[in-house]
């Protein structure tokens, strides 16, 4: 556990007045504190690390549930109704304490229970497959029925109909959603603080439990997971736009377009 | 002249809707046969089991001698194919969608490479030239890098026949293609239709509500209803002395 003071504050002040109600100065001086940084960072990587994790295991996951064969889809099925039918705090405790206990503590896990971040970024990676898995999946069953047999009529296995015609059409339903998901995920990151993952939330728990300021300690955390949504959002809005630009160019972007487009009504 | 497309008593149902009752249909080589019929008739649910995207419940469907979608086993019962030698078989049979279905992620161009690409294996600069020849054929040689969006019914459905003629097809199948089309457009897609059946000698079956093109183009002129043929003849024939009743009846209520 850090402790409270290290280096100077940026903004000045000082925590240990006794001052009832809102303490100014005690919130400057944890705002301007540089222990943030690193939970900060911390943050913003194990994001962008397990989001994208997620996003790239919920694929096979989705292909899976949508599978004309019952084999295929079973195991796929069995995964979505665990991970989106438990708790995250739960997997959480799982992965990272529970399979080390497990396997009496075998070396071989080590990676994972001796490493609370790995820890982190594997269980919010399994977690968040399941549910772009169900994103992934209301994209590919939106493509119109009429482009498969169209591909299908051209002579396609059903692999490269899947792999030229659906999916390309699929991304394009899926990307705002995905964003949106990123957004979540950073949030999601402070249920890492129940494993001691050195994160923003338990940064502000260093600060209050040391002098009981929580209010001025948890306003600052949330300042910072604001920045981190706003940076994130900031983005999305770039992706987002320059995927309408493209839509735009190539004509897909009017109002309507997806219905007409992909019922392949005349306008 | 050997037949193209023997379609032997074919049966197909719905869940409990029986929508082919025995549909037996011969197609010749360069023959132009057009379906007439209600809807409902089950002549586009015809259409779709010729290249197999309907499975058939009995009856047989066979084009240039192959049987379509099944494979016959020893004790003469059938059993679907595997998808890979179903795509194949597809391969050889072109199909135009009364809704186009261009893939609205390729530009034009790219609509009438992919398969010959995907499929066939062919180069892709011997695809490019293939592609724009077609698309001489069909008029439309500048659109090449247009997506389809920014096309007019009349011109997607016209890419959509080149996308379909770039199979190098024995048999071209067409599901009512003018229907989705505002009227001063069908002319166009009418037209190159016409130039396909008298230049090319395509054989094809044209499922459709063209009295004229009919009359016109057609060798022969198939009335559906309710799950059969009904009649079968020249136009001529078909459209001043049909024998049928049903034929009789349908004919007043469209001419």
């Amino acid at each position: 556990m850090p402790p409270i003071v290290i280096g100077a504050g940026l903004f000045g002040g000082s925590c240990g007045g006794d001052v009832t109600g809102f303490d100014v100065s005690c919130f400057r001086f944890i705002l301007g504190s540089d222990v943030w940084f690193e939970p900060f960072l911390l943050v913003l990587v194990i994001t962008v690390v397990a989001q994208t994790a997620g996003v790239i295991l919920g694929f096979p996951l989705a292909l899976a549930r949508v599978s004309p064969s019952r084999l295929v889809r079973a195991p796929a099925n069995f995964y979505l109704w665990l991970f989106r039918g438990t708790p995250l705090l739960l997997q959480i405790l799982f992965v990272y304490d529970g399979t080390a206990e497990l396997t009496n503590n075998s070396p071989l896990l080590f990676p994972i229970t001796r490493n609370a971040v790995i820890a982190g970024i594997v269980t919010l990676t399994l977690n968040e497959a399941a549910y772009m898995a169900e994103i992934i999946r209301s994209g590919l069953q939106a493509v119109d029925a009429g482009q498969v047999d169209a591909a299908k009529a051209l002579g396609m296995t059903r692999w490269t109909v899947t792999r030229r015609i659906v999916v390309p059409q699929a991304l394009r339903i899926v990307v705002p959603p995905t964003t949106n998901e990123y957004i979540n995920m950073s949030k999601n990151t402070s249920l890492l603080v129940i494993i001691s993952v050195h994160e923003l939330l338990q940064q502000a728990s260093a600060f209050y439990s040391a002098n009981f300021r929580y209010f001025e300690a948890l306003a600052v955390a949330a300042i910072y997971y604001l920045v981190i949504t706003s940076l994130l959002t900031f983005v999305q809005r770039r992706i987002e736009d320059r995927f309408g630009e493209r839509l735009d160019r190539e004509g897909l972007a009017q109002p309507g377009f997806f219905r007409r487009a992909l019922m392949g009504t005349q306008r | 002249m050997s037949a193209v497309v023997k379609a032997t008593d074919v049966h197909k149902r719905f869940h409990s809707l029986e929508v082919l009752k025995g549909v037996t249909l011969e197609v010749a080589e360069a023959e132009v046969v057009v379906v007439l019929g209600p809807s409902g008739s089950g002549k586009s649910t015809f259409l779709r089991c010729l290249n197999h995207l309907e499975k058939i419940d009995s009856g047989r469907i066979e084009v240039n001698g192959h049987l379509i979608g099944y494979r016959e086993r020893g004790d003469g019962s059938l059993r679907e194919e595997r998808g890979r030698v179903v795509a194949r078989q597809r391969a050889e049979i072109g199909m135009v969608f009364q809704r186009f279905n261009l893939f609205p992620h390729m530009t034009v161009l790219e609509n009438i490479v992919e398969a010959p690409v995907q499929v066939k294996g062919m180069a892709r600069r011997a695809a490019r030239d293939v592609a724009m020849d077609l698309l001489e054929q069909v008029g439309l040689p500048d659109k090449a890098a247009v997506y389809p969006a920014r096309l007019s019914g009349g011109q997607q459905q016209r890419v959509a026949i080149a996308r379909a003629l770039a199979m190098e097809p024995k048999l071209m199948l067409f599901d009512e293609p003018t229907s989705a089309l505002d009227p001063e457009l069908v002319g166009e897609v009418l037209d190159t239709m016409r130039a396909l059946a008298t230049d090319k000698h395509m054989t094809m079956v044209v499922v459709t509500h063209e009295v004229g093109f009919a009359r016109e183009v057609a060798d022969r002129a198939v009335l559906m209803d309710d799950g059969v043929v009904v009649e079968d003849a020249p136009p001529k024939k078909f459209f001043s002395k049909p024998e049928h009743p049903r034929t009789q009846q349908f004919l007043s209520k469209i001419l």
